[in-house]
C-alpha cells in the first residue's frame, strides 16, 4: 500500500496529440479516487500512465516515496483491472489468478493459499477448474479482481470494470468492490464514466475534461459546488438546469422573471452583461406545498409545464423555455461535449410526489434562491463558488483527503436528496449559509 | 450458421453437393490407390478394381530395384521439408509478431514484398537459380532446395501468421506485464499458447508446400543426395525396358500421401480456432 503523487503530469501520444495536460494529484495511502469525465478526456491514459503501460511525456509520478516513471510496469507493483478483463484464455481460473504469484516464484502452498483465500472472497470456488471461456460477464469480471488482489500489490488500478456489465450486475459488482476497497484499505484509482459509480465508490473524485483536472473533491463538494459549468452539467441526473439572465444592477432579467439573489448567495456581477444561472432539479417545488416559512427564500414564477413523469417518490415536470441563441448555441456544446443527458432550453423541475399540477396547465413553480449558482458563460466558471471561496465559506477543494472520510451518498438526482417539499430540509446539503 | 434451422430440403443439397464434391476429389486417389495393388498385366484393363491385389509394387519400391531411388528420395523429401517448414515457421512467427504489434516504418513494404514473391512464377526462377546454385556449390545439395522453399514458404507464413497475431487480444500482453511478467515472458507464457494453433496451421500449410514441390525438385538436384520423392518419381523405370513403371509410381504416390494424412489428423485437434475466445468479454 502507498500513496501515489502525480506532479504535472503531461502526455502527448506519438501522433502530437495532447491526451493529458499539467495533472497534478495526491492520493493518500488508502483512498478511493475516482477519474470521470467524457469518452476520450484521458481517464485511461493517465491510468495507463500511472501503471506503466503508457510512456510519462513530462512530470513526476511517486509511489510511495520513490519516482517510479522510468519504471517497467512489473516494478512499480500495481495491480490493474483492465475494461474487457483480458483473462489468459489458455488458462484456467485458478491458474488465472495464480499468473503473478506464479512469476513471482511464489511457493505452491502459499499460492494455493492465497489463491483459495482469493476465490472465497470472490465465490468463485466452483469455477476454479473452468477456462474463462465458458463463464458468464460477472464470473469473469471477479476473475479478473481475483487475479488483481491475490498479491499485495501497492495499489488497485480499475479501468471501467463494470462497464460490459448489465444494470443489474453493475449495481452488484458496485457494491462488492467498495466492500473489498474497504475491507483490504488498499489505495485504488478507478476509472468510469458512470457518475453513479463516481458518486457512490470514491472517497473523492476528478473529473477530467480534455485533459484538463476540472475538480478534486469529494462527491457531496462536486454535486452542491461545483466549480464551472462542465462539472455541474456533468454531475447529477437529471442535469442541473441552466437559464440565462441578463444583469442589471444586481438584479438578474431571466425568462421568468426578475430575481435577485439573497445576500448569503451575492456575487459580483459588475463586468457582466449576461450570466447562466444553474439550479438542480430539487432546487425547485410547486409553489402551493412549500411552508411559506421558507417561501421567503426563493421566488414564486408561472411556467406552462408540457410533460410529468411520475416515479413514485417524485416526480420530474419539464418547462420548456426560449433562450437567447447564442445561450442556446453554448448550451448545445457543452451537451455535445458532456455527451450525456440533454441539456435542452427546458428546466427539469423535481416536485413532491404530493404535487397535483396537471400537465400541459401553468402551474406555479417556487426556486430556492439559496441552491442557485452563477456562471460566467465565457468562461463557465461558478461565480457563487469562487465569490464563498473568497469569503472562506466553502470548502476548499482538494481536502486533506483521509482514507475513511466517506459520506453518506448522496445519489444525484435521486430520493437521497432531502425532500425539498417541507421547507425546513432545504437547509440540509448546502454550502454554509451566512449568518 | 445453425444445423438446426436448415430445412430439411436444404440439408439434402447440402449432402448431395458434398458426396459430389468428395468423389470428385477423391476417385483419382481411390484409382491410385487401386493402380497400386495391380499387377503390371492388370494395368491396362481400365476396370477399378485389380483383378488381383498383389504388394508387389510396394515390395519393388522399398525393398526391391526401385529402393534405393525411392527411400533416399522419401529421407531428402522428408528432412528438406522439415528443416524449410522448421526455419519458416520460426523466422515467420518472429517477423510476423513485429508485424502485428509493432509500428516500424517499412512494414507495408515487408508484407507487400511477401505477397509479391509469393505471386512470382516458380518457373521463370528456376533457370537462373540453376545457373546460380551451380557457381556456388548448391547444385544438388539440401540447402540448395531449402532456401527455394523457404521463399514459397515464407511469404504465405508471415501472412497467416501475422492475421493470427492480431486476433490475439494486446492487452493480455499488458496484462501480463502488469502481473509481473517481463516482455519475454509475457510472449513465452502468454502468447505463445495462444499462438500455437496459428503456428501448427502454418507450419503444416509449409509443409504441403515443400513436401508437393516438383519444379525445383527435378531441376536443381541431378543425383540421390538431395533429389525428393515428386521428381525421384519421374525416374522410376519398368520391370523390363518395355514395362511403364505405372504401378511403382502409384505405389509411390500411396506411400508419399500417408505422412501427409498422418500430420493433418495428428495435428486436427491444434488447428481447431477460437482459442482466444473467453479473454476478453464476450
Ligand atoms: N495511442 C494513441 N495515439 C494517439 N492518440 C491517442 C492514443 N490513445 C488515445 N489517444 C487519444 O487520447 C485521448 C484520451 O484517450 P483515453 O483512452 O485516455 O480516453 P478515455 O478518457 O479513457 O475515454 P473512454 O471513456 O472512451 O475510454 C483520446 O482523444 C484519444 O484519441
Ligand atoms: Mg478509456
Amino acid at each position: 500500500m502507498a500513496a501515489i503523487t502525480l506532479k504535472d503530469i503531461n502526455k502527448r501520444y506519438g501522433d502530437g496529440f495532447h491526451a493529458v495536460k499539467d495533472v497534478s494529484l495526491d492520493i493518500a495511502d488508502g483512498e478511493f479516487v475516482i477519474l470521470v469525465g467524457p469518452s476520450g478526456c484521458g481517464k485511461s491514459t493517465l491510468l495507463r500512465m500511472i501503471v506503466g503501460l503508457e510512456d510519462i511525456t513530462s512530470g513526476e509520478l511517486r509511489i510511495g516515496d520513490q519516482r517510479v516513471n522510468e519504471k517497467a510496469p512489473r516494478d512499480r507493483n500495481l495491480s490493474m483491472v483492465f475494461q474487457n478483463y483480458a483473462l489468459y484464455p489458455h488458462l484456467t481460473v485458478y491458474e488465472n489468478i495464480a499468473f503473478p504469484l506464479r512469476l513471482a516464484k511464489t511457493p505452491d502452498k502459499e499460492i494455493d493459499e492465497r489463491v483459495r483465500r482469493a476465490s472465497d472472497l470472490l465465490e468463485l470456488n466452483e469455477h476454479l477448474e473452468r477456462k474463462p471461456a465458458n463463464l458468464s460477464g460477472g464470473q469473469r469480471q471477479r476473475v479478473a479482481m481475483g487475479r488483481a488482489i491475490v498479491r499485495e500489490a501497492q495499489a488497485f488500478l480499475f479501468d471501467e470494470p463494470l462497464s460490459n456489465l448489465d444494470a443489474k450486475l453493475r449495481g452488484q459488482m458496485r457494491t462488492e468492490i467498495s466492500r473489498l476497497q474497504k475491507r483490504l484499505g488498499i489505495t485504488t484509482v478507478y476509472v468510469t464514466h458512470d457518475q453513479v459509480e463516481a458518486m457512490t465508490l470514491g472517497d473523492r473524485v476528478v473529473v477530467l475534461r480534455r485533459g484538463v483536472i476540472q475538480q478534486v473533491a469529494t462527491p457531496r463538494e462536486l454535486y452542491e459546488n461545483p466549480v464551472n459549468l462542465f462539472v455541474a452539467g456533468f454531475i447529477g441526473s437529471p442535469p442541473m438546469n441552466f437559464i440565462s439572465a441578463t444583469v442589471t444592477g444586481d438584479s438578474l432579467h431571466t425568462p421568468f422573471g426578475e430575481w435577485k439573489l439573497p445576500s448569503s448567495r451575492t456575487v459580483d456581477l459588475s463586468g457582466h452583461e449576461v450570466v447562466l444561472l444553474g439550479a438542480r432539479p430539487e432546487a425547485f417545488e410547486d409553489a402551493s406545498v412549500v411552508s411559506d416559512t421558507v417561501r421567503e427564500h426563493g421566488v414564486v414564477f408561472d411556467a406552462t409545464i408540457d410533460v410529468i413523469e411520475w416515479l413514485g417518490n417524485e416526480q420530474y415536470a419539464y418547462v420548456p423555455y426560449e433562450a437567447p441563441e447564442d445561450i442556446r448555441a453554448q448550451l448545445a456544446e457543452l451537451e455535445r461535449e458532456l455527451d450525456s443527458e440533454a441539456l435542452r432550453t427546458q428546466l427539469v423541475v423535481a416536485l413532491d410526489a404530493s404535487s397535483r399540477i396537471p400537465e400541459g396547465t401553468p402551474a406555479s413553480i417556487w426556486l430556492d434562491l439559496r441552491r442557485v449558482h452563477v456562471f460566467d458563460p465565457e468562461s463557465g466558471e461558478n461565480l457563487t463558488v469562487s465569490a464563498l471561496a473568497q469569503r472562506g465559506e466553502a470548502e476548499p477543494n482538494q481536502p486533506a483527503a483521509t482514507g475513511d472520510g466517506r459520506r453518506p451518498a448522496p445519489g444525484p438526482g435521486t430520493t437521497d436528496q432531502p425532500a425539498t417539499a417541507s421547507g425546513s430540509a432545504t437547509e440540509s446539503g448546502e454550502a454554509p449559509a451566512t449568518s | 450458421m445453425d444445423e438446426n434451422q436448415l430445412s430439411r430440403g436444404t440439408k439434402a443439397w447440402w449432402w448431395v453437393a458434398g458426396v459430389v464434391v468428395i468423389v470428385y476429389a477423391l476417385f483419382p486417389v481411390a484409382w491410385i490407390v487401386s493402380l497400386s495393388f495391380k499387377t503390371p498385366s492388370d494395368l491396362a484393363t481400365l476396370q477399378f478394381l485389380p483383378t488381383n491385389w498383389v504388394w508387389d509394387n510396394y515390395d519393388n519400391i522399398l525393398r526391391g530395384d526401385a529402393q534405393d531411388l525411392f527411400l533416399s528420395a522419401l529421407r531428402n523429401s522428408v528432412g528438406i521439408s522439415l528443416i524449410a517448414t522448421f526455419i519458416s515457421v520460426v523466422l515467420a512467427t518472429f517477423a510476423a509478431y513485429a508485424i502485428a504489434r509493432l509500428d516500424f516504418p517499412g512494414k507495408r513494404l515487408i508484407l507487400t514484398t511477401a505477397l509479391a514473391v509469393a505471386i512470382f512464377p516458380v518457373i521463370s526462377i528456376v533457370t537462373p537459380l540453376f545457373n546460380l546454385w551451380r557457381n556456388i556449390g548448391l547444385y544438388d545439395t539440401w540447402p540448395g532446395l531449402i532456401i527455394p522453399y523457404l521463399s514459397l514458404t515464407l511469404p504465405i507464413s508471415i501472412w497467416t501468421l501475422s492475421a493470427f497475431f492480431r486476433q490475439i487480444p494486446w492487452e493480455l500482453e499488458q496484462a501480463a506485464q502488469v502481473d509481473g511478467a517481463t516482455t519475454w515472458q509475457a510472449f513465452r507464457k502468454v502468447i505463445v499458447p495462444l499462438a500455437t494453433p496459428g503456428v501448427f496451421t502454418t507450419a503444416i500449410i509449409s509443409f504441403f508446400i515443400a513436401w508437393n514441390d516438383f519444379v525445383y525438385g527435378i531441376s536443381l538436384t541431378s543425383t540421390e543426395a538431395a533429389r525428393p520423392v515428386p521428381a525421384a518419381l519421374a525416374f522410376f523405370t519398368g520391370a523390363s525396358q518395355f514395362e511403364e513403371p505405372t504401378g511403382a509410381i502409384a505405389a509411390a504416390a500411396v506411400v508419399v500421401t500417408i505422412p501427409v494424412v498422418i500430420l493433418v489428423l495428428l495435428f486436427q485437434r491444434r488447428i481447431v480456432s477460437g482459442l482466444t475466445q473467453g479473454a476478453v468479454k464476450g
